[in-house]
């Protein structure tokens, strides 16, 4: 199942499989620097005690982002 | 016998500065990127016979055109001709730090990987075969440990060698035959064009099929840039019918790909990575819950570190001083020399020195937990309260941390953010934040009135200046910048025990900032204080009929709405432009009392009330900063105009606040 990122809840885990159409350029090229590539292993590790950003494990290591900016990334779970 | 010149890169927090400190030790000297905002540490160091100039360049994930920090570091692999370039890597993050290496292979860098924290990523079950990863990137692999002199002699043996057998690393490289072949294509066009051949054709074409802005540019001035063009386009829609994502994508996947290649053969991890420290201690410091709590606590406890552990010192110190002003009028009687030196020299800088020992234990804190890993967790924690009341990034958050300190470091801070309008409005409310220069002041007054409860006055104060920051945020968002939305994407670096080593040089950097700037802008302002005081000849010191007090009587009036019409506090006031802990310094001379002790807490008892005290601690706080901040922020901005939007800004915050305060002070019958 496609979810987004976003979307995913805390503990969850899944297959990066596509940047939908849209979005931020700049964020995308910043977002694919920073691992977030097609086949990359993601888990959500965490959200913010606000409920924004998350924490997200992605090549072995974490990065947050705000829910505004993982809205792109869709995940096979 | 040779001259070098070495280039150190690697992603942020991988302990490249360290490196960087442990190779140059003092010498070195921080300057910008020629016409650029960017910082550039420059040092050197002598081995074996060979004088080797070092650059520290920034930290980068990529070296696409994202950032100014960059577009710095790509220039310098490209137009400076650095013999080496050591790749810092973090050992426990090789995956992803290999992307930066890929890169600078990509322009045929000469590269020396120096593999750094060994220790954590045998702590996360990592095994690096360093000699097979050496063997397929080509180039040397050296395992050091930057804090320590671990590895050094080898890595500086290895750059040595690496200099005299330059790799083209390029070479090296292996993406995906679909790719290759079509980066093969369009090189063949690039080539046509000898004028573009000083960076390697496949890096030109590379960078074209990731939408490059800069490349695109340097093609338009290209004679062949129709056929560049044309097939730029070809390559790019047909790799998006093949792989069904943008060119963009393709590239990034390929170099993950090479990567993941690499990492086959030199490197073994547990099936199941057990939870690692940092994971745990994160369960607990960014819980929902807890997050917030935490966050204030440590906030707090370090403001009652500062006075505990500051206070013995301080004393020590002021007795010093005190000793010395009696001994030089003990011994040159009371003449305009000794009048001099202890009103003027003893009364200004003695009385900023009296804290440098808060000051110091203060920077020692705030680098313990910038270097730990905390302040990222901090910027993860107040981002959203940042973000959705301010507007502003995470990072924000940083500056306006190291604000509490000096907004001088703090506008330098605002370096680390990407997005321009951002980090100018964190600019203009960096000097919000209750720098350490104002704690003198506090210091001075809440121990004259608020003895009971000093912690607290002082965190209210600090209150003031982050909820007055806010609210100017809010309306500067509103008005001068709008539109304005910069990614939060931030890594949260595993927590390290910081080296001892680290953290002193950053405090004594920092705190020899402070004592500069009391040694040169303060000196000047005591003895303009103490010439204003001690002329026209014969008038009383400092009295009101001193060219001081006739200023002051002239300008006090304007604070009479706010409780304190008095002509002191409004000479202190204009003096603490120069410098807010000049204000402490003010008074002392005015009052011809010392800093510190029952003379002074007299003289203030008899012109402010436990309320006005207050409001002129609030009017402190919030009025124009220091020329030490102004001047940063027209070093940062470039200009006159942001320095002088934020005086006027300061200035009618200021007194708008300080009203506020005292009509409710009164209304609620503390007066």
């Amino acid at each position: 199942m496609i979810k987004k990122l976003n979307e995913l809840k805390s503990g969850e885990t899944g297959v990066l499989a596509s940047y939908g159409s849209g979005g931020d350029l700049e964020l995308k090229r910043h977002l694919l620097g920073m691992g977030f590539v097609k086949g990359a292993d993601v888990e959500v590790e965490k959200v913010a005690p606000l409920g924004d950003p998350i924490q997200v494990k992605v090549k072995g290591y974490s990065v947050c982002l705000r829910k505004e900016e993982a809205k792109n990334i869709e995940i096979e779970v | 016998m040779a001259n070098l010149k070495i280039g150190l890169a690697g992603n942020p927090n991988v302990g490249k500065t360290t490196l960087f400190n442990t190779l140059t030790g003092l010498n070195q000297h921080v300057g910008n990127w020629p016409g650029k905002t960017v910082a550039q540490a420059k040092g050197h160091y002598k081995h074996n016979g060979n004088e080797v100039e070092v650059i520290d360049l920034p930290g980068n994930y990529a070296l696409s055109a994202h950032s100014m920090e960059e577009i710095v570091s790509r220039d310098f692999i490209v137009d400076e001709d650095a013999d080496v370039i050591v790749n810092i890597i973090d050992a426990a993050n090789i995956e992803r730090n290999l992307y930066l290496t890929v890169q600078m292979m990509e322009l045929g860098a000469n590269l020396v990987v120096a593999l750094n924290m060994n220790k954590y990523a045998q702590d996360k079950g990592y095994t690096i075969d360093a000699n097979k990863l050496s063997e397929l990137l080509g180039v040397p692999v050296v395992e050091i440990e930057a804090n320590s002199d671990t590895g050094k002699e080898e890595l500086l043996k290895t750059v040595e060698q690496a200099a005299q057998n330059p790799v083209n690393t390029t070479e090296r490289l292996v993406y995906n035959n679909e790719l290759k072949e079509h980066i093969a294509e369009l090189q063949a066009v690039i080539e046509e064009d000898k004028n573009l051949l000083d960076v390697p054709s496949s890096w030109i074409a590379i960078k074209l099929l990731e939408n490059d802005e800069i490349v695109e540019e340097k093609i338009e001035g290209s004679s062949k840039r129709n056929n560049i063009q044309a097939e730029t386009k070809k390559v790019k829609d047909h790799l998006e019918g093949i792989f069904g994502e943008g060119s963009e994508e393709v590239i990034a996947n390929a170099r993950y790909a090479f990567i993941d290649g690499l990492l086959k053969e030199s490197l073994t991890k547990p099936n199941h990575l057990k939870v690692s420290i940092s994971e745990k201690i994160d369960k607990i410091v960014t819980n929902r819950i807890l997050g917030f709590p935490i966050f204030i606590v440590i906030m707090y406890a370090m403001f009652e570190i500062v006075f505990t552990f500051g206070a013995p010192f301080q004393d020590l110190i002021d007795e010093f001083f005190g000793i010395l002003g009696d001994f030089i009028v003990g011994s040159l009687g009371e003449t305009m020399l000794s009048s001099f030196l202890v009103n003027g020299l003893i009364g200004g800088v003695g009385g900023v020195l009296v804290f440098l020992p808060q000051i110091i234990l203060l920077f020692l804190i705030i680098s313990f937990l910038e270097d730990c890993g905390y302040l990222a967790r901090a910027a993860f924690v107040m981002d959203k309260l940042m973000h959705k009341f301010v507007g502003l990034h995470g990072k924000a958050f940083i500056p306006m941390l190291l604000g509490f300190g000096c907004g001088v470091p703090g506008i330098m801070a605002t370096r680390t953010m990407e997005n321009e309008k951002d980090r100018l409005i964190t600019m203009l409310i960096v000097p919000f934040m209750s720098c350490s220069a104002r704690m003198p002041v506090y210091l001075l007054l809440v121990g004259a009135f608020f003895a009971a409860n000093q912690s607290l006055v002082i965190l209210s104060l600090y209150l003031v200046g982050i909820i007055v920051a806010v609210i100017v945020a809010f309306i500067l968002r509103k008005t001068t910048f709008k539109e304005m939305s910069a990614p939060f994407v931030m890594e949260l670096p595993d927590y390290k025990l910081p080296t001892i080593r680290g953290i002193l040089m950053h405090t004594l950097e920092k705190s020899w900032g402070f004592i500069k700037k009391a040694g040169t802008i303060i000196l000047v302002a005591s003895i303009v204080i103490w010439m204003l005081s001690y002329f026209p000849a014969g008038v009383e010191y400092g009295s009101q009929e001193s060219a001081i007090g006739t200023i002051g009587t002239v300008i006090a009036p304007v604070f009479a709405p706010l409780g304190f019409g008095e002509w002191q506090p409004a000479v202190a006031l204009a003096f603490g432009l120069v410098a807010k802990e000049v204000v402490v310094g003010t008074f002392s001379s005015l009052f011809g009392v010392a800093e510190e002790g029952a003379g002074i807490i007299t003289a203030m008892h008899g012109i402010f009330t436990p309320l006005t005290a207050y409001v002129f601690m609030v009017f402190v706080l919030l009025y124009i900063p220091c020329f030490a901040a102004l001047g940063a922020i027209k070093q940062e901005t470039g200009g006159w105009k942001y320095p002088l939007i934020m005086s006027a800004v300061t200035l009618v915050t200021a007194y708008v606040v300080s009203f506020i305060v005292y009509m409710v002070g009164l209304g609620l019958g503390l007066g």
